[in-house]
């Protein structure tokens, strides 16, 4: 019988958010589920993974993230059981080894899906930066799933017992493109693609400095911090904050707008947040006709009172 | 150098789309412009033969007869050669890296080949790591920062939460470009005058012996996604105002 692959990625020796969702679609599938892990300590996944048969732990892979070694560990591990579908989150991880993946069995991928029918083996996926929406039928012997993240619910339904663990040794492969440094990124920060709560400034932040200001707003919300594309080639934000069409995708629960005009290649960025706040001291900004609420006002004036506010409302 | 650069003609980033027939975007009237990280990856090409004494750059493009105008662009920019695989053919990306591969082959044997990340119409982000699949060539993509010497690529690529993968890789490979490696010419006027001139070699997918394999994916239908209703101004005095957000925020959204 066929398998669901999740290849899960880890944080502090948990399951992580989006991985999760990609483990709760493919729980509601028609087929049973393995879970493939290359963390170190992996094997611990098994006690909270009830109603999954088989946990995969890749060992031997090293602790570094090595491309070509993880891409041909996965694909032994399709070939040798048989398995079909694989998903999991669209995260960074996921961006540059899926396709390696599907590359090397010839699968069918779908990256970034916001609809996934493991039934009629089809997906949603928005292209065109968002302005459209694709309806895709994978028709490949391996197919793939990639999962935009806070999309999917990622309740796990109680199953019944823990997986059996099976240890997978990692492909004895060359690593030719070789990683050979991980440098970490400033502490504490939030990534804007997983990120609940953003706060994004705009041209209207006016420098680079001024940008502890939303810092502050987003410390409070435990946020993320963005910027659009005209305060990155201001140079007042760095291009890793950047959301919007050569930016990052956000898919949070509310995105906080501040100086942000809403040029159309920064509301595709961000339009299926949850909910919009901008502030903007132009009432015509195009912002506020996207916006689920809006306040027409100085940002260096609004933000502090936001803070101070939010601070009183969530304590 | 013998260097490649792998560009897709794709709707201009400020354009408004609709679909027609259920499954395609409407083209009439609509502007085409290089893939906005395509235009890394060329001025990256072009950068590294200024670089290196003899070298070459050739832009190479799958698409319908008016992708010839993003290999004009790609001349005008700087590319030495251009190689257009011409096709009115929905590909998908096993097919297209296979044109790709072929098309580089029929040039001689690379020394690197870059492309943008991902094409912003289809936004697959897979084409890099499809290509250097097919030609069994090291791959990096996503890529900030490079620098080539003696037969080795440093690249850097930014993963999560602003850390950074430092990688190498012996020459030939493949890079995926992003935003942050460079910041792209403008063509000259000379060189849109000299690009006109130049002979684009033309293939069809059958002549690169790329076999019509059965499609990976079927597009079933694209769509205009709903728009949602616009919201509203909150009024008053910015205290009370900021006051009245929260509480909205709170008890209305829910999302505190």
């Amino acid at each position: 019988m066929s398998r669901t692959l999740v290849f899960v990625e880890t944080q502090d020796g948990k399951i992580k958010k989006a991985s999760r969702e990609a483990l709760a679609l493919a729980l509601s599938g028609p087929v049973p589920v393995a879970v493939v892990t290359f963390a170190e300590d992996g094997a611990d996944l098994a006690a909270g993974l009830s109603g999954v048969p088989t946990l995969f732990h890749v060992t031997g892979a090293g602790d570094i993230y090595q491309p070509d070694i993880h891409a041909a560990t996965l694909e032994n591990l399709i070939r040798e059981n048989g398995i079909k579908t694989v998903v999991a989150a669209h995260s960074a991880r996921s961006r540059d080894l899926f396709p390696r993946v599907a590359a090397r069995v010839k699968a069918g991928l779908v990256t970034d899906c916001v609809a996934v029918n493991l039934e009629e083996m089809c997906a949603v996926k928005p292209v065109y930066s968002g302005k459209l929406l694709a309806r895709i039928k994978v028709n490949a012997g391996v197919n793939l799933f990639t999962l935009r993240p806070n999309v999917f619910p990622a309740e796990i339904p109680e199953g019944k017992g823990i997986p059996e663990v099976v240890a997978v040794s990692a492909a004895d492969v060359p690593a030719r493109c070789r990683v050979v440094e991980v440098a970490a990124g400033a502490a504490g920060r939030v990534d804007l693609t997983e990120a609940a709560v953003i706060v994004s400034g705009g041209r209207g932040i006016k420098n680079k400095e001024n940008f502890a200001l939303l810092q502050e707003l987003a410390d409070v919300l435990n946020a993320g911090v963005g910027a659009s594309r005209a305060a990155v080639d201001a140079e007042f934000a760095e291009y890793n904050m950047q959301v919007g069409q050569t930016g990052k995708v956000v898919n949070p629960k509310l995105y906080v707008a501040c100086g942000i005009s809403g040029a159309i290649q920064h509301f595709v960025g961000m339009k299926t947040s949850k909910v919009i706040v901008a502030i903007n001291k132009d009432p015509e900004a195009p912002i506020f006709k996207k916006a689920d609420y809006g306040i027409v006002g100085d940002l260096f004036e609004i933000v502090p009172l936001l803070k101070a506010e939010l601070e009183k409302a969530l304590n | 150098m013998n260097i490649f650069v792998c560009i897709k003609q794709v709707p201009d980033t400020e354009a408004s789309l609709s679909v027609e027939g259920g499954r395609k975007v409407r083209e009439s009237g609509l502007k085409w412009v290089i893939s906005p990280y395509d235009e890394y990856a060329l001025e990256a090409a072009i950068q590294l033969k200024e670089k290196t004494a003899g070298s070459t750059v050739t832009a190479i493009t799958v698409g319908p007869a008016r992708a010839d105008g993003v290999l004009r662009t790609a001349l005008a920019m700087g590319a030495t050669a251009a190689v257009h695989v011409e096709t009115d053919s929905e590909l998908d990306h096993h097919a297209i890296a296979a044109c790709l591969a072929a098309a580089v082959r029929s040039c001689g044997e690379p020394d690197i080949i870059l492309a943008g990340k991902q094409a912003i119409d289809v936004d697959a982000g897979v084409l890099p790591l499809f290509l250097a699949q097919v030609m069994d060539l090291p791959a990096a993509s996503g890529v900030i920062a490079m620098e080539v010497t003696d037969g080795l690529a440093k690249v850097e690529r930014e993963i999560e939460g602003g850390a950074r993968e430092r990688i190498e890789m012996a020459l030939p490979c493949v890079i995926g470009a992003t935003k942050g490696l460079n910041t792209p010419r403008y063509p000259s006027l000379m060189g849109i005058m000299k690009a006109k001139k130049v002979e684009v070699k033309k293939f069809t997918p059958a002549e690169l012996n790329v076999e019509s394999l059965e499609p990976a994916l079927l597009l079933e239908s694209l769509s205009v996604p709903e728009e949602k209703a616009p919201g509203r101004v909150i009024e008053g005095e910015p205290a009370d105002a900021v006051r009245e957000l929260v509480r909205l925020l709170r008890d209305e959204a829910k999302v505190l």
